[in-house]
């Protein structure tokens, strides 16, 4: 198997300990529960998606593990402003703050309230199961730039992260770099649902959510090896990974780094576990595997 | 990732345990350890942790929306569960329950399995001491009560001043927050808090260690599958008994 040098890296405005980071919504609602995953081995960590007021999200069912994946509708549960309390035990540390809003009004107000103690933001344009939230404004270009853009001028790293459940993403990439983006991270959920036979009802509270998972990674890969040719920002891959050859896989396709969520839930030490594999004193410089596999 | 979809259980029996209280069976067995929860599905309100007091049973406290869903529902009609999870207690040698309140629920399974030595059980008046009468059959029973209309008039916490916890190998608790860390307190004393094994109630939203509601502070410990159950040297200094959090994640004084 390929392996990499180890060592801090630089992605998009962003220094972190080495290419793994935890993506949003996975256990990041509280500060203590992202340090843990800090001090567990992850390079950098993405906060739950943080909104304008307070939210209790969707009813249950939220969350039903499926045949390779993960099917949630959590409805963006996040209490707002008051997190800027959670960060405290983490200052310092890279902590990219994953916002969201229903208009760029919203996401630049949000982002203002961190400006002081966040890495980075990641703008979520993304979540497919939100009202008038993420993807509902992620497959506009127009919006997505102008979200980006209200964001961006606070001059601190600005990370976008894109929807899957559109017919070209490649488009809203660019859009994210016209909008100032310092780099795209691909993608987020899908767009999906399972009914229960027994009750023959859907069963997410939502009806709908969005899947995650190894079953999502050819899609994930596919999306960043588009994007790689589309854009000349960084690329930050997201989606079914659970092993260092993912990794590998997905920088080949043109990440520059990658975020890992599902796979927490079978081994909270999973990036430990990755980096165990990924890293060798020996290993490749990773400039020459990113986006290697472009012909 | 493994497939765990919710199962349809159908409802057998209803049994009314006091004014608030109800247990409900199901036509199925649910291999567990006591203290282990399912997620119970609702159909058409929402999704709630509930302790399993028997392999085939849950006992609930009518408290909301959820629960007083699962109150309208009757004998026949289905709710889906997910589980079980969690950790559950872990004992060998001479054990001692305390529970308060709707805790006594996944206290009973442990009793009934013939693992508890003594129970100490508390509620607000004679009426809401449920399980009572099954617990007095393989434990050692002592009972208080705030208004004194059985057992001991007072908190049950106050039995532990009769009782000597380092007598027991391990003290299982499960109750209103403050009374466990009133429980928490009086093992401190004794220089005996790894003996206690508490289990805690934080909101819970997928049950299996993935969305972050349940965490909490200093650890980032996940209630849903680093516990429910945990070892009281380990909640000493954290926020248990002083805060939780809400369905949007905003702290909340106790
Ligand atoms: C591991 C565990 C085991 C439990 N076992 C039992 C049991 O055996 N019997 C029993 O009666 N109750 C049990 N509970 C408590 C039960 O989950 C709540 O009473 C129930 O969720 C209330 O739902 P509601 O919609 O009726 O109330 P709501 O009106 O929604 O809320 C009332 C209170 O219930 C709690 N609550 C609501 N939703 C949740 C949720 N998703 N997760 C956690 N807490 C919630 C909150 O503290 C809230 O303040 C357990 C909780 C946990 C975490
Ligand atoms: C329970 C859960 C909650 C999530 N919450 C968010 C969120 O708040 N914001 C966001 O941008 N993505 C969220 N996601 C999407 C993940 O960040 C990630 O994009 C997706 O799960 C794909 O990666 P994975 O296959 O490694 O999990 C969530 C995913 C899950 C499973
Ligand atoms: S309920 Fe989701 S992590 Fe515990």
């Amino acid at each position: 198997m390929v392996t990499l040098k180890p060592g801090p890296i630089n992605v998009g405005g962003l220094r972190l300990n080495n290419h793994l980071l935890l993506a949003a919504g996975i256990l990041g609602t509280t500060g203590a529960s992202l340090a843990r995953i800090l001090a567990s081995g992850a390079g950098g960590v993405v906060t739950k998606s943080i909104g304008p007021e307070p939210k209790a999200g969707h009813h249950g069912p939220c969350v039903v593990t499926v045949d390779g994946g993960v099917l949630n509708a959590m409805g963006l549960p996040n209490p707002s402003s008051g997190f800027t309390r959670e960060l405290e035990a983490i200052r310092g540390q890279p902590v990219v703050v994953s916002i969201f809003g229903g208009n760029p009004e919203e996401f630049a107000t949000v982002a203002g309230w961190f400006a002081g103690n966040a890495a980075g933001f990641e703008l979520n344009v993304s979540c497919p199961h939100a009202a008038g939230y993420g993807a509902a404004l992620g497959s506009d270009p127009a919006i997505v730039e102008a979200c980006t853009r209200a964001v961006s001028r606070l001059g601190l790293p600005t990370w976008v992260k894109l929807t899957p459940n559109v017919t070209d993403i490649a488009e809203c990439g660019r859009a994210a770099q016209r909008g100032g983006a310092t780099a795209i991270v691909a993608i987020n959920t899908l767009k999906a649902m399972r009914i229960s036979t027994a009750l023959r009802r859907p069963v997410l509270g939502n009806t709908f959510g969005g899947l995650s998972g190894p079953a999502v990674f050819p899609v994930a890969v596919r999306s960043v090896y588009d994007l790689y040719e589309a854009c000349s920002i960084p690329i930050v891959g997201c989606g079914g990974i659970t092993t260092a050859d993912n990794v590998v896989e997905m920088m080949m396709a043109g990440a520059s780094a990658v975020e890992i969520g599902s796979a927490v839930m079978d081994d909270i030490g999973i990036f430990a576990t990755i980096a165990g594999d990924l890293y060798a004193p020996d290993g490749e410089d990773p400039a020459g595997i990113v986006g290697c596999a472009h012909a | 990732m493994r497939e765990q979809m919710p199962i349809g259980v159908t409802i057998t029996r209803i049994t009314e345990e006091s004014p608030s209280i109800r247990t409900f069976t199901f036509d199925q067995e649910i291999p567990f350890n006591p203290g282990q929860f399912v997620m119970v599905w609702v159909p058409g309100v929402d999704e709630i942790p509930m302790a399993l007091s028997a392999t085939d049973a849950i006992t609930v406290q009518k408290v909301g929306d959820a629960t007083a869903a699962l109150f309208s529902l009757g004998v026949g009609d289905q709710i889906g569960i997910r589980g079980p999870f969690g950790n559950g207690f872990a004992v060998t040698g001479r054990t001692l329950a305390v529970g308060g309140g709707i805790g006594v629920s996944p206290l009973h399974p442990l009793a009934t399995a013939g693992l508890v030595d003594v129970f100490l059980l508390g509620a607000r008046s004679a009426e809401d001491l449920i399980f009572a009468d099954r617990l007095a059959e393989t434990t050692t029973l002592f009972t208080a009560t705030d208004d004194g209309s059985a057992g001991h008039h007072g908190f049950v916490t106050d039995l532990l001043g009769r009782i000597d916890p380092i007598d027991f190998d391990h003290i299982c608790v499960c109750g209103p927050e403050v009374m466990m860390r009133a429980v928490l307190g009086i093992l401190e004393r004794h220089g005996c808090t790894d003996r206690g094994q508490f289990s805690l109630h934080r909101y819970m939203k997928c049950g299996i260690g993935i969305c972050g509601s349940c965490c909490t502070d200093p650890g980032g410990l996940r209630v849903c599958r680093d516990g429910p159950v945990f070892t009281g040297d380990r909640l000493i200094a954290s926020e248990f008994g002083h805060y939780t959090r809400d369905a949007s994640g905003q702290r909340k004084n106790l």
